[in-house]
């Protein structure tokens, strides 16, 4: 079993790292857009962001004049501990909590949150109760440190999605599945054969653009390495289950990708690609739960920007590996050699 | 000698089309058997059921007189008509590779070898010319030294040189003592290389035999041939069996000098007449499309 496993695994390994086009392209494009948008964005953001400390979920202006001042962007935060974070990492400007005690909590290395401060102080002063200043401090996490995490799961996803999805499809269409057919190959020695093909040359390509992009652009890394490489690991096998499921039984490859582009496109705006999905309402959030992406790259920003550890993920990586499961136990027994 | 494949009663029925409809057969130990037929006569079909990559919609096929199961696809090498393999694999790799899909396997070298693929084995498989692949697909068909040997016109679309080439080629496996099911539509192609033929047409076994004993029991006699166009009134009173097709008329006779002498009158020019032999050709066109009259 396991000599024919290998045989069909290094068959497609040849047959992908042949294939120079898109070799290239599976490595240009992510880091291409890694450095593109990290220059384009690296002023971050223009706006100031300042975070309100309370229970609503809305933003009450008339509860302080500071609430009131324009070109600032108001975000309510319940979670203290999350807030203090963002603080800390320069993407928020500045906390502030109003009440009884009010109090404001600013990063000593901001620039932006010492403007902050002054508009803050100066609000209302005619009539200005105390406020309290607690200091923190805390490096800066720019866009390309929150990005990078993004561009590889995108990288991955179509990769994992594409690489499966597609070429099962074309082998159907073409007739070497029915060829592999013919001889004693069992069909789950065949998916788990592209199965681990596709892992392990999606792992290569993710870890060599983030090597290259960590090491040119320095990008944040609080977390440990192994972590970060299993959760890696545990998302590539539920995208490629995933590629698998679409694939089991379609014989058009225009058809394979007009569903995986269904699949892709979603996934790529609601699982926090480009932009975190923080303020959106709470059915996107949790409707963007059902997407393998969310989960890794929530977990992978965790590690790689909070420093979270392998007890801290466990819960994505429980969903990616029953999200796995599910769709790996579908592919297997949907899966067909050909159209009869 | 033993009896290696068995179909029985196979029937596929796809929506609003029956491809296969009861075609039963057997084949014995040694020998080249070709399955014959006319374009959509359910060749491919019955083979691809009996290969396990098409499911019967009834019917059985038996493998040494067991159902065909795991021992079949260990011993049985199979060419398809349409192979496509995967882009940027080399020849050598293809080979090596069907070949470690089997216990049972044969070697490389002699594989390489008995295909003359010898000076190929470093280029891609979509290098290759049509004969150049064919060879390569049986060579494929051969990585596990295979009992029985499927071959569903290996030779289509091949030029002359080729196909001749090709023949050899089947020839040699033959003599090493392999069965082989041979699917063609080419006449000539059966007459070469096999012992025992059937006839398929419209999803039926409509003949089965040796060409030699299907050719006596369907002629007797030679034929004698002629253009239509040069009859000068109907034949209705030569006392023969009597063929048409496309343009020609064939007369079956076992006394050739009586039935020119039946002829003549009727015809114009007597430069075009022929007599010959009847061969496959013959065969296949009379049963399964010719006018017939007796």
């Amino acid at each position: 079993m396991l000599k024919r496993i290998y045989a069909i695994f290094q068959a497609r390994n040849r047959e992908f790292m042949r294939d120079r086009g898109t070799l290239a392209w599976n490595l240009i494009l992510p880091v291409a857009l890694m450095f593109g948008l990290s220059f384009a964005f690296s002023n971050d953001r223009d706006a100031y962001t300042v975070g309100v400390l309370q229970q609503s979920a809305e933003i009450d202006a008339a509860e302080h004049v500071f609430l009131q001042t324009h070109y600032i962007n108001f975000v309510a935060y319940k979670d203290f501990d999350l807030a203090m974070r963002k603080v800390a990492r320069h993407q928020l400007d500045l906390l502030v909590e109003f009440g009884d005690e009010p109090k404001y909590w600013v990063n000593s290395d901001s620039p932006k949150g010492y403007f902050a401060e002054i508009a803050l102080l100066n609000a209302g002063s005619e009539n200005a109760t105390s406020i309290d200043k607690q200091e923190i401090t805390g490096d800066a996490v720019g866009y390309a440190d929150w990005l990078l995490p993004g561009i590889l799961g995108m990288n991955m996803m179509f990769s994992c999605l594409f690489g499966v999805g597609y070429v099962v499809v074309r082998y159907r269409k073409n007739g070497f599945l029915k060829r592999l057919r013919a001889t004693p190959l069992t069909s789950l020695e065949f998916i788990i054969a592209q199965v681990s093909s596709r892992l392990v040359l999606t792992l290569v390509i993710t870890c060599f653009i983030y090597a290259g992009t960590h090491l040119i652009l320095g990008t944040r890394m609080d977390g440990s390495y192994f972590t970060l490489f299993l959760i890696a690991v545990v998302g590539a096998i539920s995208l490629v289950s995933l590629g698998l499921v679409v694939s089991a039984r379609v014989t058009s490859e225009e058809l394979a990708g007009g569903l995986l582009n269904l699949i892709n496109w979603p996934m790529m705006m609601l699982s926090g690609v480009w932009f975190s999905l923080e303020g959106a309402p709470e059915a996107v959030r949790m409707a963007a739960n059902i997407f393998p992406l969310t989960h890794v790259l929530n977990s992978a920003r965790a590690v790689m920007l909070d420093g979270a550890t392998l007890a801290d993920v466990a819960p994505s990586l429980l969903a990616l590996t029953a999200i796995s499961i599910v769709f790996f136990a579908i592919g297997a027994k949907i899966f067909r050699w050909s159209q009869d | 000698m033993r009896t290696v494949l068995e179909a029985r009663d196979l029937v596929k029925q796809y929506p609003g089309v029956l491809a296969v409809d009861g075609a039963s057969f057997s084949i014995r130990e040694g020998i080249c058997f070709g399955l014959l037929g006319p374009n959509g006569a359910g060749k491919t079909t019955t083979v691809e059921i009996i290969e396990g990559v098409t499911a019967a919609t009834s019917g059985d096929v038996y493998y040494f007189g067991e159902i065909a199961g795991a021992r079949f696809r260990q011993e049985a090498g199979i060419q398809f008509q349409n192979t496509a393999l995967q882009d940027y694999i080399t020849v050598g790799e293809t080979i090596e590779m069907f070949r470690s899909l089997y216990d049972r396997q044969a070697d490389f070298d002699e594989i390489v070898e008995q295909c003359s693929l010898g000076d190929l084995l470093d280029r891609d498989n979509r290098k290759l010319s049509g004969g150049q692949r064919q060879r390569l697909l049986l060579a494929v068909a051969l990585v596990n030294r295979p009992r029985l040997i499927f071959l569903d016109e290996p030779t289509t679309g091949l030029d002359p040189q080729a196909r001749r080439n090709f023949w050899e080629l089947v020839q040699s496996i033959r003599a090493s003592g392999s069965t082989i099911l041979l699917t063609t539509h080419y006449m000539d192609e059966a007459q070469v290389l096999c012992d025992e033929i059937a006839i398929m047409d419209a999803g039926k076994i409509i003949a089965q035999g040796s060409p030699e004993e299907l050719l006596e029991k369907q002629y007797d006699g030679l034929i004698i041939e002629l253009p239509i166009s040069d009859l000068t009134d109907e034949l209705s009173a030569v006392p023969h069996t009597v063929y048409e097709n496309l343009g020609i008329i064939e007369v079956v006779t076992t006394d050739v000098s009586e039935s020119l002498k039946l002829l003549t009158p009727h015809v114009s020019n007597l430069n075009q007449i022929k007599i010959r032999q009847p061969n496959l050709e013959d065969l296949f066109l009379d049963l399964t499309g010719h006018t017939l009259r007796t």
